[in-house]
Protein backbone atom coordinates (compact mmCIF):
# COMPACT_ATOMS: atom_id res chain seq x y z
CA UNK A 1 0.00 0.00 0.00
CA UNK A 2 1.39 3.39 -0.99
CA UNK A 3 1.01 6.00 1.73
CA UNK A 4 -0.37 9.37 0.63
CA UNK A 5 -2.94 11.98 1.58
CA UNK A 6 -5.47 9.90 -0.40
CA UNK A 7 -4.71 6.62 1.38
CA UNK A 8 -5.02 8.49 4.66
CA UNK A 9 -8.37 10.04 3.70
CA UNK A 10 -9.64 6.69 2.45
CA UNK A 11 -8.62 4.96 5.66
CA UNK A 12 -10.21 7.72 7.72
CA UNK A 13 -13.55 7.18 5.96
CA UNK A 14 -13.50 3.47 6.87
CA UNK A 15 -12.60 4.19 10.49
CA UNK A 16 -8.90 3.34 10.00
CA UNK A 17 -9.75 -0.36 9.84
CA UNK A 18 -8.23 -0.89 6.39
CA UNK A 19 -4.53 -0.52 7.21
CA UNK A 20 -2.43 -3.57 6.36
CA UNK A 21 0.83 -4.55 8.05
CA UNK A 22 3.83 -2.51 6.95
CA UNK A 23 6.15 -5.50 6.51
CA UNK A 24 5.80 -9.27 6.43
CA UNK A 25 6.78 -11.67 9.21
CA UNK A 26 8.47 -14.45 7.22
CA UNK A 27 10.05 -17.65 8.53
CA UNK A 28 13.77 -17.80 7.78
CA UNK A 29 14.72 -19.46 4.48
CA UNK A 30 17.62 -21.91 4.43
CA UNK A 31 19.87 -19.64 2.32
CA UNK A 32 20.34 -15.95 1.58
CA UNK A 33 22.86 -14.17 -0.63
CA UNK A 34 23.45 -11.69 2.18
CA UNK A 35 22.56 -11.90 5.86
CA UNK A 36 22.66 -8.73 7.94
CA UNK A 37 22.92 -9.30 11.69
CA UNK A 38 21.11 -6.55 13.61
CA UNK A 39 17.77 -4.91 12.88
CA UNK A 40 18.66 -1.40 13.98
CA UNK A 41 18.64 1.57 11.64
CA UNK A 42 21.94 0.60 10.05
CA UNK A 43 21.09 -3.04 9.36
CA UNK A 44 17.72 -2.18 7.85
CA UNK A 45 19.12 0.71 5.77
CA UNK A 46 21.83 -1.63 4.47
CA UNK A 47 19.21 -4.17 3.38
CA UNK A 48 17.18 -1.44 1.70
CA UNK A 49 20.16 -0.13 -0.27
CA UNK A 50 21.28 -3.66 -1.21
CA UNK A 51 17.87 -4.29 -2.76
CA UNK A 52 17.23 -0.83 -4.14
CA UNK A 53 20.65 0.29 -5.44
CA UNK A 54 22.62 -2.89 -5.92
CA UNK A 55 19.92 -5.34 -7.07
CA UNK A 56 20.62 -7.88 -4.32
CA UNK A 57 17.21 -8.92 -3.05
CA UNK A 58 17.76 -12.33 -1.50
CA UNK A 59 18.63 -10.67 1.79
CA UNK A 60 17.66 -11.29 5.42
CA UNK A 61 17.97 -8.99 8.42
CA UNK A 62 18.20 -11.05 11.62
CA UNK A 63 17.22 -9.25 14.81
CA UNK A 64 17.44 -10.85 18.24
CA UNK A 65 14.61 -8.77 19.71
CA UNK A 66 12.27 -6.52 17.76
CA UNK A 67 13.59 -4.09 15.18
CA UNK A 68 14.59 -0.76 16.69
CA UNK A 69 14.89 -2.20 20.21
CA UNK A 70 18.56 -1.21 20.39
CA UNK A 71 20.10 2.23 19.99
CA UNK A 72 17.94 3.06 16.99
CA UNK A 73 15.00 3.42 19.38
CA UNK A 74 16.97 4.93 22.26
CA UNK A 75 18.80 7.88 20.77
CA UNK A 76 18.07 11.59 21.04
CA UNK A 77 17.43 11.82 17.29
CA UNK A 78 19.86 14.58 16.36
CA UNK A 79 21.03 14.77 12.77
CA UNK A 80 23.84 17.08 11.64
CA UNK A 81 26.90 17.16 9.39
CA UNK A 82 29.16 19.56 11.31
CA UNK A 83 32.32 17.45 11.36
CA UNK A 84 35.80 18.79 10.75
CA UNK A 85 38.08 15.95 9.68
CA UNK A 86 38.60 14.47 6.21
CA UNK A 87 36.65 11.23 6.05
CA UNK A 88 33.94 12.52 8.36
CA UNK A 89 32.96 15.75 6.59
CA UNK A 90 32.07 14.11 3.28
CA UNK A 91 30.45 11.05 4.80
CA UNK A 92 28.13 12.91 7.17
CA UNK A 93 27.18 15.45 4.51
CA UNK A 94 26.27 12.59 2.18
CA UNK A 95 24.11 11.31 5.02
CA UNK A 96 22.46 14.73 5.46
CA UNK A 97 21.61 14.81 1.75
CA UNK A 98 20.05 11.35 2.07
CA UNK A 99 17.99 12.57 5.06
CA UNK A 100 16.71 15.42 2.92
CA UNK A 101 15.12 13.00 0.42
CA UNK A 102 14.49 10.02 2.71
CA UNK A 103 10.74 10.46 3.03
CA UNK A 104 10.26 10.57 -0.75
CA UNK A 105 12.64 7.63 -1.27
CA UNK A 106 10.94 5.48 1.35
CA UNK A 107 7.36 6.78 1.01
CA UNK A 108 7.34 7.11 4.78
CA UNK A 109 7.01 10.05 7.14
CA UNK A 110 10.23 10.00 9.15
CA UNK A 111 9.47 13.48 10.54
CA UNK A 112 12.82 14.81 9.34
CA UNK A 113 12.87 18.32 10.73
CA UNK A 114 15.75 20.63 9.82
CA UNK A 115 15.20 22.94 12.74
CA UNK A 116 18.89 23.80 13.15
CA UNK A 117 21.62 22.94 15.61
CA UNK A 118 23.62 25.53 17.58
CA UNK A 119 26.88 24.67 19.34
CA UNK A 120 27.43 27.43 21.90
CA UNK A 121 30.91 28.77 22.61
CA UNK A 122 32.03 30.33 25.87
CA UNK A 123 35.62 31.48 25.37
CA UNK A 124 37.85 33.08 22.73
CA UNK A 125 39.67 29.81 22.15
CA UNK A 126 36.42 27.94 21.63
CA UNK A 127 35.21 30.60 19.20
CA UNK A 128 38.40 30.17 17.17
CA UNK A 129 37.98 26.41 17.11
CA UNK A 130 34.35 26.74 16.00
CA UNK A 131 35.25 29.31 13.35
CA UNK A 132 37.78 26.85 12.00
CA UNK A 133 35.26 24.03 11.99
CA UNK A 134 32.66 26.24 10.31
CA UNK A 135 35.17 27.24 7.63
CA UNK A 136 36.08 23.60 7.05
CA UNK A 137 32.41 22.81 6.61
CA UNK A 138 31.85 25.66 4.15
CA UNK A 139 34.89 24.74 2.09
CA UNK A 140 33.31 21.30 1.80
CA UNK A 141 29.98 22.76 0.68
CA UNK A 142 28.22 22.30 4.04
CA UNK A 143 26.19 25.12 5.56
CA UNK A 144 27.61 26.78 8.69
CA UNK A 145 27.15 30.20 10.29
CA UNK A 146 29.15 31.66 13.14
CA UNK A 147 26.83 33.75 15.32
CA UNK A 148 27.71 36.18 18.10
CA UNK A 149 25.84 36.51 21.39
CA UNK A 150 23.51 39.26 20.10
CA UNK A 151 22.38 37.07 17.20
CA UNK A 152 21.90 34.05 19.43
CA UNK A 153 19.92 36.04 21.98
CA UNK A 154 17.40 36.88 19.25
CA UNK A 155 16.76 33.20 18.54
CA UNK A 156 17.19 31.82 22.06
CA UNK A 157 16.35 34.57 24.58
CA UNK A 158 15.94 32.14 27.48
CA UNK A 159 19.57 31.05 27.81
CA UNK A 160 21.81 32.19 30.65
CA UNK A 161 23.83 34.96 29.00
CA UNK A 162 25.00 36.56 32.24
CA UNK A 163 26.79 33.61 33.80
CA UNK A 164 30.19 34.92 34.92
CA UNK A 165 31.60 31.41 34.81
CA UNK A 166 30.29 30.28 31.40
CA UNK A 167 29.32 33.41 29.42
CA UNK A 168 27.63 32.63 26.10
CA UNK A 169 29.77 34.43 23.53
CA UNK A 170 28.11 32.97 20.43
CA UNK A 171 27.62 29.74 18.59
CA UNK A 172 28.17 27.76 15.43
CA UNK A 173 24.86 27.19 13.67
CA UNK A 174 24.05 24.53 11.10
CA UNK A 175 20.54 25.32 9.90
CA UNK A 176 20.20 22.08 7.95
CA UNK A 177 20.81 20.06 11.12
CA UNK A 178 17.88 19.05 13.28
CA UNK A 179 16.02 15.94 14.36
CA UNK A 180 14.11 12.99 12.88
CA UNK A 181 11.71 10.49 14.40
CA UNK A 182 13.97 7.53 15.26
CA UNK A 183 11.31 4.78 15.27
CA UNK A 184 9.89 6.01 11.98
CA UNK A 185 13.33 5.72 10.39
CA UNK A 186 13.49 2.07 11.47
CA UNK A 187 9.95 1.35 10.31
CA UNK A 188 10.40 3.26 7.05
CA UNK A 189 13.51 1.31 6.07
CA UNK A 190 11.91 -1.97 7.20
CA UNK A 191 8.85 -1.39 5.07
CA UNK A 192 10.82 -0.23 2.02
CA UNK A 193 13.27 -3.14 2.29
CA UNK A 194 10.43 -5.63 2.73
CA UNK A 195 8.67 -4.27 -0.36
CA UNK A 196 11.85 -4.99 -2.31
CA UNK A 197 11.99 -8.61 -1.18
CA UNK A 198 14.11 -8.45 1.99
CA UNK A 199 13.10 -10.83 4.81
CA UNK A 200 13.03 -9.13 8.20
CA UNK A 201 13.25 -11.83 10.83
CA UNK A 202 12.67 -10.75 14.41
CA UNK A 203 13.29 -12.75 17.59
CA UNK A 204 16.15 -14.45 15.81
CA UNK A 205 19.42 -14.18 17.70
CA UNK A 206 22.68 -15.05 16.00
CA UNK A 207 24.52 -17.40 18.35
CA UNK A 208 27.46 -18.50 16.22
CA UNK A 209 29.01 -18.63 12.77
CA UNK A 210 29.17 -21.53 10.32
CA UNK A 211 32.57 -21.82 8.63
CA UNK A 212 33.99 -24.06 5.91
CA UNK A 213 37.35 -25.87 6.09
CA UNK A 214 39.17 -22.70 4.96
CA UNK A 215 37.64 -20.71 7.78
CA UNK A 216 35.34 -18.78 5.43
CA UNK A 217 32.01 -17.78 6.95
CA UNK A 218 29.23 -19.61 5.12
CA UNK A 219 26.30 -18.95 7.41
CA UNK A 220 25.08 -18.32 10.92
CA UNK A 221 23.67 -20.34 13.80
CA UNK A 222 20.58 -18.71 15.22
CA UNK A 223 17.94 -19.27 17.86
CA UNK A 224 15.70 -20.21 14.91
CA UNK A 225 18.14 -22.64 13.32
CA UNK A 226 21.06 -22.62 10.94
CA UNK A 227 20.91 -20.29 7.92
CA UNK A 228 23.50 -20.32 5.15
CA UNK A 229 24.68 -17.16 3.46
CA UNK A 230 26.95 -15.94 0.68
CA UNK A 231 28.07 -13.04 2.83
CA UNK A 232 27.38 -11.94 6.39
CA UNK A 233 27.35 -8.30 7.50
CA UNK A 234 27.43 -7.26 11.16
CA UNK A 235 25.48 -4.14 12.20
CA UNK A 236 24.98 -4.86 15.89
CA UNK A 237 26.23 -1.57 17.42
CA UNK A 238 26.82 -2.07 21.17
CA UNK A 239 27.03 -5.84 20.80
CA UNK A 240 29.77 -5.78 18.17
CA UNK A 241 32.51 -7.30 20.34
CA UNK A 242 30.21 -10.11 21.49
CA UNK A 243 29.28 -11.10 17.96
CA UNK A 244 32.88 -10.69 16.73
CA UNK A 245 34.04 -12.97 19.55
CA UNK A 246 31.86 -15.73 18.07
CA UNK A 247 34.17 -15.54 15.05
CA UNK A 248 37.28 -15.32 17.25
CA UNK A 249 37.87 -11.67 16.40
CA UNK A 250 39.09 -8.97 18.81
CA UNK A 251 38.30 -5.37 17.81
CA UNK A 252 39.35 -1.81 18.73
CA UNK A 253 35.99 -1.26 20.41
CA UNK A 254 34.60 -0.93 23.95
CA UNK A 255 30.92 -0.95 24.91
CA UNK A 256 29.76 1.96 27.07
CA UNK A 257 26.42 3.18 28.34
CA UNK A 258 24.94 6.55 27.33
CA UNK A 259 21.86 7.89 29.06
CA UNK A 260 19.07 10.10 27.72
CA UNK A 261 16.29 12.05 29.45
CA UNK A 262 12.85 13.39 28.58
CA UNK A 263 10.81 15.95 30.52
CA UNK A 264 7.06 16.29 30.77
CA UNK A 265 5.54 17.88 27.66
CA UNK A 266 5.39 21.66 27.53
CA UNK A 267 4.34 24.19 24.90
CA UNK A 268 6.83 24.92 22.10
CA UNK A 269 9.93 26.46 23.65
CA UNK A 270 13.14 25.33 21.99
CA UNK A 271 13.25 25.87 18.24
CA UNK A 272 16.18 23.60 17.38
CA UNK A 273 19.01 21.70 19.02
CA UNK A 274 21.25 23.51 21.51
CA UNK A 275 24.56 22.21 22.83
CA UNK A 276 26.34 23.71 25.83
CA UNK A 277 30.04 24.15 25.09
CA UNK A 278 31.34 24.50 28.64
CA UNK A 279 30.07 21.17 29.91
CA UNK A 280 28.50 18.27 28.14
CA UNK A 281 24.80 18.99 27.76
CA UNK A 282 22.53 19.11 24.74
CA UNK A 283 18.80 19.62 24.37
CA UNK A 284 15.97 19.76 21.87
CA UNK A 285 12.20 19.58 22.06
CA UNK A 286 10.24 16.74 20.52
CA UNK A 287 7.07 17.30 18.52
CA UNK A 288 5.12 15.89 21.48
CA UNK A 289 6.52 18.72 23.62
CA UNK A 290 8.97 16.85 25.84
CA UNK A 291 12.43 18.30 26.30
CA UNK A 292 14.91 15.66 25.13
CA UNK A 293 18.39 16.00 26.60
CA UNK A 294 21.60 14.22 27.46
CA UNK A 295 25.31 14.54 28.06
CA UNK A 296 28.33 12.36 28.70
CA UNK A 297 28.79 8.62 28.71
CA UNK A 298 28.78 7.07 32.17
CA UNK A 299 32.39 6.17 31.45
CA UNK A 300 32.72 2.49 32.39
CA UNK A 301 32.30 -0.58 30.18
CA UNK A 302 28.70 -1.73 30.23
CA UNK A 303 26.20 -3.93 28.44
CA UNK A 304 23.44 -3.10 30.93
CA UNK A 305 21.38 -0.48 29.00
CA UNK A 306 21.07 1.57 32.18
CA UNK A 307 23.35 4.07 33.88
CA UNK A 308 24.05 5.58 37.27
CA UNK A 309 23.35 8.72 39.27
CA UNK A 310 26.58 10.77 38.86
CA UNK A 311 25.94 11.34 35.16
CA UNK A 312 22.30 12.24 35.81
CA UNK A 313 23.51 14.87 38.26
CA UNK A 314 26.14 16.12 35.82
CA UNK A 315 23.66 16.40 32.95
CA UNK A 316 21.16 18.29 35.13
CA UNK A 317 23.90 20.65 36.34
CA UNK A 318 24.84 21.36 32.74
CA UNK A 319 21.20 22.10 31.94
CA UNK A 320 20.85 24.45 34.91
CA UNK A 321 24.05 26.28 33.96
CA UNK A 322 23.05 27.09 30.40
CA UNK A 323 19.26 27.27 30.74
CA UNK A 324 18.22 27.83 34.39
CA UNK A 325 14.49 27.75 33.65
CA UNK A 326 14.81 24.03 32.93
CA UNK A 327 14.72 23.58 36.72
CA UNK A 328 10.97 24.24 36.54
CA UNK A 329 10.11 21.18 34.44
CA UNK A 330 9.92 17.65 35.76
CA UNK A 331 11.89 14.79 34.32
CA UNK A 332 9.57 12.11 33.01
CA UNK A 333 11.72 9.28 31.69
CA UNK A 334 15.34 8.27 31.51
CA UNK A 335 17.08 5.29 29.90
CA UNK A 336 20.40 4.04 28.56
CA UNK A 337 21.78 2.48 25.42
CA UNK A 338 25.00 0.61 24.69
CA UNK A 339 27.45 2.43 22.47
CA UNK A 340 30.07 0.73 20.34
CA UNK A 341 32.88 3.17 21.20
CA UNK A 342 35.80 2.86 18.82
CA UNK A 343 39.35 3.76 19.79
CA UNK A 344 39.33 7.01 17.79
CA UNK A 345 35.63 7.88 18.03
CA UNK A 346 35.04 7.14 14.33
CA UNK A 347 33.15 4.27 12.68
CA UNK A 348 34.64 1.20 11.06
CA UNK A 349 33.08 -0.05 7.81
CA UNK A 350 35.22 -2.72 6.24
CA UNK A 351 35.76 -6.34 5.31
CA UNK A 352 37.16 -8.28 8.24
CA UNK A 353 40.24 -10.51 8.01
CA UNK A 354 37.75 -13.40 7.97
CA UNK A 355 36.45 -14.32 4.52
CA UNK A 356 32.73 -13.70 4.13
CA UNK A 357 32.37 -11.48 7.22
CA UNK A 358 31.84 -7.71 6.93
CA UNK A 359 31.84 -5.14 9.69
CA UNK A 360 29.80 -1.99 10.33
CA UNK A 361 30.54 -0.68 13.84
CA UNK A 362 32.17 1.92 16.03
CA UNK A 363 29.28 4.41 15.83
CA UNK A 364 29.83 5.74 19.33
CA UNK A 365 27.03 8.07 20.39
CA UNK A 366 26.59 9.58 16.91
CA UNK A 367 25.36 6.85 14.60
CA UNK A 368 21.73 7.89 14.22
CA UNK A 369 22.57 10.77 11.91
CA UNK A 370 24.69 8.34 9.90
CA UNK A 371 21.89 5.81 9.36
CA UNK A 372 21.18 6.42 5.64
CA UNK A 373 24.82 6.88 4.60
CA UNK A 374 25.93 3.91 6.68
CA UNK A 375 23.34 1.74 4.94
CA UNK A 376 24.44 2.96 1.51
CA UNK A 377 28.19 2.47 1.99
CA UNK A 378 27.80 -0.87 3.77
CA UNK A 379 25.57 -2.13 0.96
CA UNK A 380 28.21 -0.94 -1.51
CA UNK A 381 30.92 -2.84 0.36
CA UNK A 382 28.82 -6.02 0.54
CA UNK A 383 27.81 -5.82 -3.12
CA UNK A 384 31.12 -4.77 -4.68
CA UNK A 385 33.70 -6.04 -2.19
CA UNK A 386 35.35 -2.64 -2.16
CA UNK A 387 34.74 0.41 0.02
CA UNK A 388 32.42 3.17 -1.11
CA UNK A 389 34.55 6.28 -1.87
CA UNK A 390 32.95 8.21 1.01
CA UNK A 391 33.87 5.43 3.47
CA UNK A 392 37.35 4.71 2.16
CA UNK A 393 38.96 6.04 5.34
CA UNK A 394 36.81 4.03 7.75
CA UNK A 395 39.06 0.98 7.45
CA UNK A 396 39.68 -1.50 10.22
CA UNK A 397 43.46 -1.40 9.76
CA UNK A 398 43.71 2.38 10.26
CA UNK A 399 44.76 1.91 13.90
CA UNK A 400 47.59 -0.38 12.87
CA UNK A 401 48.63 2.14 10.19
CA UNK A 402 48.38 5.17 12.48
CA UNK A 403 45.65 6.70 10.29
CA UNK A 404 43.13 7.38 13.04
CA UNK A 405 40.28 9.88 12.55
CA UNK A 406 40.13 11.36 16.04
CA UNK A 407 37.66 14.24 15.85
CA UNK A 408 37.99 15.01 19.55
CA UNK A 409 41.73 14.43 19.84
CA UNK A 410 41.46 12.10 22.84
CA UNK A 411 43.61 9.17 21.75
CA UNK A 412 42.84 5.53 22.41
CA UNK A 413 40.59 6.07 25.44
CA UNK A 414 37.07 5.25 24.20
CA UNK A 415 35.21 6.55 27.26
CA UNK A 416 36.52 10.07 26.55
CA UNK A 417 35.42 10.36 22.92
CA UNK B 1 26.66 1.50 41.61
CA UNK B 2 28.62 1.78 44.87
CA UNK B 3 32.26 0.82 45.06
CA UNK B 4 33.78 -0.67 48.21
CA UNK B 5 37.21 0.98 48.34
CA UNK B 6 39.49 -1.23 50.46
CA UNK B 7 40.80 1.92 52.18
CA UNK B 8 37.72 4.16 52.45
CA UNK B 9 34.79 1.76 52.52
CA UNK B 10 31.71 1.83 50.29
CA UNK B 11 31.37 5.06 48.30
CA UNK B 12 29.17 6.23 45.41
CA UNK B 13 30.79 5.73 42.04
CA UNK B 14 30.93 9.46 41.26
CA UNK B 15 34.01 9.62 43.51
CA UNK B 16 35.87 7.31 41.17
CA UNK B 17 37.40 7.70 37.72
CA UNK B 18 37.49 4.79 35.31
CA UNK B 19 40.51 3.82 33.30
CA UNK B 20 39.39 0.52 31.80
CA UNK B 21 40.36 -3.09 31.29
CA UNK B 22 43.22 -4.10 33.61
CA UNK B 23 44.31 -7.08 31.54
CA UNK B 24 46.32 -5.53 28.66
CA UNK B 25 49.98 -5.52 29.68
CA UNK B 26 52.45 -3.08 28.19
CA UNK B 27 54.84 -5.06 25.99
CA UNK B 28 58.33 -5.07 27.39
CA UNK B 29 61.03 -6.00 24.92
CA UNK B 30 64.71 -6.00 25.77
CA UNK B 31 66.81 -4.26 23.08
CA UNK B 32 68.39 -7.56 22.08
CA UNK B 33 65.28 -9.69 22.52
CA UNK B 34 65.59 -10.74 18.89
CA UNK B 35 61.95 -9.79 18.26
CA UNK B 36 61.25 -8.54 14.72
CA UNK B 37 60.10 -4.90 14.39
CA UNK B 38 56.76 -6.19 13.08
CA UNK B 39 56.41 -8.41 16.12
CA UNK B 40 57.00 -5.42 18.41
CA UNK B 41 54.49 -3.32 16.46
CA UNK B 42 51.91 -6.07 16.60
CA UNK B 43 52.33 -6.37 20.34
CA UNK B 44 51.90 -2.61 20.83
CA UNK B 45 48.93 -2.48 18.44
CA UNK B 46 47.26 -5.19 20.48
CA UNK B 47 48.06 -3.45 23.78
CA UNK B 48 46.93 0.04 22.74
CA UNK B 49 43.91 -0.69 20.55
CA UNK B 50 42.42 -4.17 20.90
CA UNK B 51 40.04 -5.03 23.73
CA UNK B 52 38.20 -8.18 24.78
CA UNK B 53 35.29 -5.97 25.81
CA UNK B 54 33.76 -8.87 27.72
CA UNK B 55 30.10 -9.21 28.62
CA UNK B 56 30.43 -10.57 32.14
CA UNK B 57 33.06 -10.22 34.83
CA UNK B 58 35.96 -7.96 33.92
CA UNK B 59 39.05 -6.82 35.85
CA UNK B 60 39.34 -3.08 35.57
CA UNK B 61 41.17 -0.05 36.92
CA UNK B 62 39.35 2.58 38.98
CA UNK B 63 40.95 5.63 40.59
CA UNK B 64 39.52 6.89 43.88
CA UNK B 65 40.07 10.60 43.17
CA UNK B 66 37.32 11.68 45.56
CA UNK B 67 38.82 9.71 48.44
CA UNK B 68 42.16 8.09 49.15
CA UNK B 69 43.47 8.71 45.60
CA UNK B 70 44.49 5.09 45.19
CA UNK B 71 44.40 3.05 42.04
CA UNK B 72 42.14 0.06 42.52
CA UNK B 73 41.39 -3.11 40.61
CA UNK B 74 37.76 -4.14 40.62
CA UNK B 75 36.12 -7.25 39.30
CA UNK B 76 32.76 -6.07 38.01
CA UNK B 77 30.09 -7.63 35.87
CA UNK B 78 29.54 -5.46 32.79
CA UNK B 79 26.07 -6.93 32.26
CA UNK B 80 24.68 -6.43 35.80
CA UNK B 81 27.11 -3.82 37.27
CA UNK B 82 27.69 -6.13 40.28
CA UNK B 83 31.10 -5.98 41.94
CA UNK B 84 32.78 -9.21 43.01
CA UNK B 85 35.92 -7.70 44.51
CA UNK B 86 37.80 -4.42 44.85
CA UNK B 87 41.47 -4.50 45.78
CA UNK B 88 44.42 -2.11 45.72
CA UNK B 89 46.29 -2.16 42.42
CA UNK B 90 49.79 -3.60 42.75
CA UNK B 91 52.26 -0.92 43.76
CA UNK B 92 49.63 1.47 45.02
CA UNK B 93 51.15 4.13 47.31
CA UNK B 94 52.66 3.01 50.58
CA UNK B 95 49.40 1.42 51.58
CA UNK B 96 49.30 -2.26 52.27
CA UNK B 97 46.53 -3.93 50.30
CA UNK B 98 43.61 -4.77 52.54
CA UNK B 99 40.77 -7.02 51.47
CA UNK B 100 37.41 -5.29 51.12
CA UNK B 101 35.35 -5.67 54.28
CA UNK B 102 38.26 -6.18 56.65
C1 LIG C 1 21.02 7.70 24.68
C2 LIG C 1 21.53 7.75 23.27
C3 LIG C 1 21.49 8.94 22.56
C4 LIG C 1 21.97 9.02 21.25
N1 LIG C 1 21.83 10.18 20.58
C5 LIG C 1 22.20 10.25 19.28
C6 LIG C 1 21.96 11.44 18.54
O1 LIG C 1 21.35 12.40 19.04
N2 LIG C 1 22.38 11.51 17.26
C7 LIG C 1 23.03 10.46 16.67
O2 LIG C 1 23.42 10.59 15.53
N3 LIG C 1 23.24 9.30 17.33
C8 LIG C 1 22.83 9.16 18.62
N4 LIG C 1 23.03 7.99 19.31
C9 LIG C 1 23.74 6.87 18.66
C10 LIG C 1 22.88 6.02 17.75
O3 LIG C 1 21.66 5.71 18.38
C11 LIG C 1 23.62 4.74 17.37
O4 LIG C 1 24.94 5.03 16.94
C12 LIG C 1 22.94 3.97 16.23
O5 LIG C 1 21.56 3.80 16.50
C13 LIG C 1 23.60 2.61 16.04
O6 LIG C 1 23.16 1.93 14.89
P1 LIG C 1 21.86 0.98 14.84
O7 LIG C 1 20.66 1.84 14.76
O8 LIG C 1 22.02 0.02 13.74
O9 LIG C 1 22.00 0.24 16.26
P2 LIG C 1 20.94 -0.64 17.10
O10 LIG C 1 19.57 -0.09 16.99
O11 LIG C 1 21.52 -0.84 18.45
O12 LIG C 1 20.97 -1.99 16.26
C14 LIG C 1 21.74 -3.12 16.55
C15 LIG C 1 20.79 -4.29 16.65
O13 LIG C 1 21.53 -5.50 16.68
C16 LIG C 1 20.78 -6.43 17.45
N5 LIG C 1 21.67 -7.52 17.84
C17 LIG C 1 22.71 -7.48 18.70
N6 LIG C 1 23.28 -8.71 18.82
C18 LIG C 1 22.57 -9.54 18.01
C19 LIG C 1 22.66 -10.93 17.71
N7 LIG C 1 23.61 -11.72 18.26
N8 LIG C 1 21.77 -11.46 16.83
C20 LIG C 1 20.82 -10.68 16.27
N9 LIG C 1 20.67 -9.37 16.51
C21 LIG C 1 21.54 -8.79 17.38
C22 LIG C 1 20.30 -5.58 18.61
O14 LIG C 1 19.19 -6.18 19.26
C23 LIG C 1 19.95 -4.27 17.93
O15 LIG C 1 18.58 -4.17 17.59
C24 LIG C 1 22.54 7.87 20.63
C25 LIG C 1 22.56 6.67 21.33
C26 LIG C 1 22.04 6.59 22.63
C27 LIG C 1 22.05 5.27 23.36
ZN1 LIG D 1 39.58 5.07 48.65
Amino acid sequence: MKYSIFSLAKAALSGHKGWTRAWRDPAPKSHYDVIIIGGGGHGLATAYFLANEYGIRNVAVLEKGWIGSGNAGRNTTIIRSNYGLPGNTGFYEMSMKLWERMEQDLNYNAMVSQRGIINLYHSDAQRDAFARRGNTMRINGIDAELLDAVQIRKELPFLNYDSPRFPIMGGLLQRRGGTARHDAVVWGYARAADQRGVDIIQNCEVTGFVRDHNGKITGVETSRGKISAGKVGMAVAGNTSRVAAMAGMKLPIESHVLQAFVSEAIKPLIPGVITFGAGHFYISQSDKGGLVFGGDLDGYNSYAQRGNMPVIEDVCEGGMAVMPMIGRVRMLRQWGGIMDMSMDGTPIIDKTPIDGLYLNAGWCYGGFKATPASGLVFAHLLARDEPHPEAARFRLDRFRRGAMIDEKGQGAQPNLH
Amino acid sequence: MRIACPFCGERENGEFTYLGDASPKRPNFAVDSGESPEGVEDAFYDYVYLRDNVAGYMREYWYHGGGCRSWLIAERNTVTHEFRSVTAAPGVGAAKPVQAGE
